[in-house]
């Protein structure tokens, strides 16, 4: 497989203070690439370079057009949405005006078409998730991008985002770059993990590289970890 | 044509208008910098009245100018918006104070509709419907950045851009609507419809066009009771605006 991102030597800076430092490493085509670090590693700046929403120095070399890529940002909020009397269908209206689109793939993350004239904030939090990636799927995109996609959510509808998001990576042949603290999604569902802290601390198959030494380091603590069986 | 229809047709253009592209003032930096603006618009208006220009373009003139300095301040000093508004605008309501010429002291602050001529008219008209495309074009894609700017960037949406050809609109509308309501009240007339509008819809189509409807009516109202009362229109505007923002309250609990 062929890499679709090459980052080399990246670093990003703000007042002063080095937030990535250094930073190189490749993502193949077709991979889901979990991103893991601690709080303030610098990871949703990764993804923000990563996107050319912020200044940086090194080299990104992505092989797919900007458009080809989906961001869901961290910091979106279902409470954003309640300063605007906007709808679902306005939300997607952003990407396609064909309704009978939206319906569908509103289905495909299993969301009932009667919600397309309700005001995004009115949804539970899994509902929203839900939205967020049909929302990213529009237009076919070739790399997803997302930034802690549960952070809200119960364990069960945990489960529920990552299993649709692995299911759309199967079918749609999808590159995907997930920030997440939750090491049971890295062994459960991604095939690739750089950790970083600031600069690269590793990369490759989980299940080689995350030692508990390792995630020690990582984390600064002694981390309990489960190792999934083939 | 007689004073009034050209008073009442220029009102309703620029009260719909002022109504419509209010419906995108909500996020918080519009809010701050939209509302100074029409006061930025005085020291304009009495250079005009002292020289005997078209009070619209010195209207236009010194907010174009305030909201220069405005953002080269801010680029500058990084204070925050909100201060430097503060300031920006306290100048120039001082300077305009200095040189506005007393007599005509009324028709500067609350405005005058029976002043309007056909040259106006016009140029309301136009202005306007430029103003409306524009914003239709850009209405989808500044929503977004007002939800999430993040979001926005990753669409190659360039929230800078879009932000100053607001603001190149707001100073447009504002300065027109300084002979109507006035320098003190052009804030009002577009952010109140947008307020009701707000109440009252559940998706962006009904809230942009009520927004722009109730901006209409309120003007439609206001111009119709001048002529009964013979109070000053510009005040009557913003108060059957505010009336009407009254029952959408109730409508909204309902």
């Amino acid at each position: 497989m062929s890499n679709i991102l090459e980052v080399k030597n990246l670093e990003v800076e703000k007042n002063n203070e080095k937030l990535i430092k250094d930073l190189s490493f490749k993502v193949e085509e077709g991979k889901i690439l979990t991103i893991l670090g601690p709080n303030g590693a610098g990871k949703t700046t990764l993804l923000r370079a990563l996107l050319n929403c912020i200044d940086y120095k090194g080299k990104i070399d992505w092989k797919v057009s900007n458009n080809e890529i989906s961001y869901l940002p961290q910091s979106l909020s279902r409470k954003e949405f309640k300063r605007y009397p906007i709808s679902v269908k306005d939300f997607f209206h952003l990407k396609t005006k064909k309704d009978k689109d939206i319906i569908e793939i509103l289905k495909l993350v299993d969301l009932e078409d009667k919600i397309i004239d309700r005001n995004p904030s009115q949804l539970s939090s899994g509902q929203f998730q839900k939205l967020l990636i049909a929302w990213g799927l529009v237009g076919d995109p070739k790399v997803l991008l997302f930034d802690e996609p549960t952070t809200s959510i119960d364990i069960k509808g945990q489960e529920t985002i990552y299993a649709l998001l692995h299911r759309f990576w199967k079918e749609r042949n999808l590159t995907i770059l997930l920030v997440t603290h939750d090491l049971n999604v890295v062994y459960g569902y991604s095939n690739a993990v750089l950790c970083v802290n600031k600069k690269k601390l590793c990369s490759g198959i989980p299940k080689k590289i995350l030692t508990p030494d390792l995630l020690e380091e990582l984390y600064g603590t002694k981390v309990k970890f489960y190792k999934h069986e083939e | 044509m007689s004073q009034f229809l050209i008073s009442l047709i220029t009102t309703l253009f620029i009260s719909a208008i002022a109504g419509y592209l209010g419906s995108l003032m909500f996020t918080k930096r519009m809010a701050l910098v939209g509302g100074p603006l029409g006061h930025l618009a005085l020291p304009g208006v009495a250079l005009a009245l002292v020289y005997n220009f078209n009070i619209l373009w010195g209207a236009f003139l010194t907010i174009i100018l305030g909201i220069i300095i405005i953002w080269g301040l801010e680029i500058k000093t990084k204070i925050p918006t909100e201060a430097l508004t503060g300031i920006i605008f306290a100048a120039g309501v001082a300077l305009g104070f200095l040189f506005l010429p007393m007599d005509h002291a009324k028709e500067a602050l609350i405005g005058d509709i029976t002043n309007i001529g056909k040259l106006d008219m016009i140029l309301s008209i136009i202005f306007s419907i430029l103003v409306f495309i524009v914003i239709r074009k850009i209405y989808l894609k500044f929503i977004l950045i007002g939800i999430s700017n993040d979001l926005a960037k990753s669409e190659e949406i360039d929230s800078r851009l879009y932000n100053f050809i607001y603001l190149i609109c707001i100073a447009f509308i504002i300065a027109l609507e300084v002979k109507i309501v006035g320098t003190f009240l052009p804030v009002a007339l577009v952010a109140i419809p947008a307020s009701i509008a707000n109440n009252l819809s559940k998706n962006l189509k009904q809230y942009s066009f009520i927004s722009l409807g109730v901006g209409a009516l309120s003007g439609l109202i206001g111009v119709l009771l001048f002529k009964q009362t013979g109070f000053p229109a510009g005040p009557l505007i913003i108060l059957t605006a505010t009336f009407f923002f009254l029952l959408s309250l109730f409508y909204k609990k309902a």
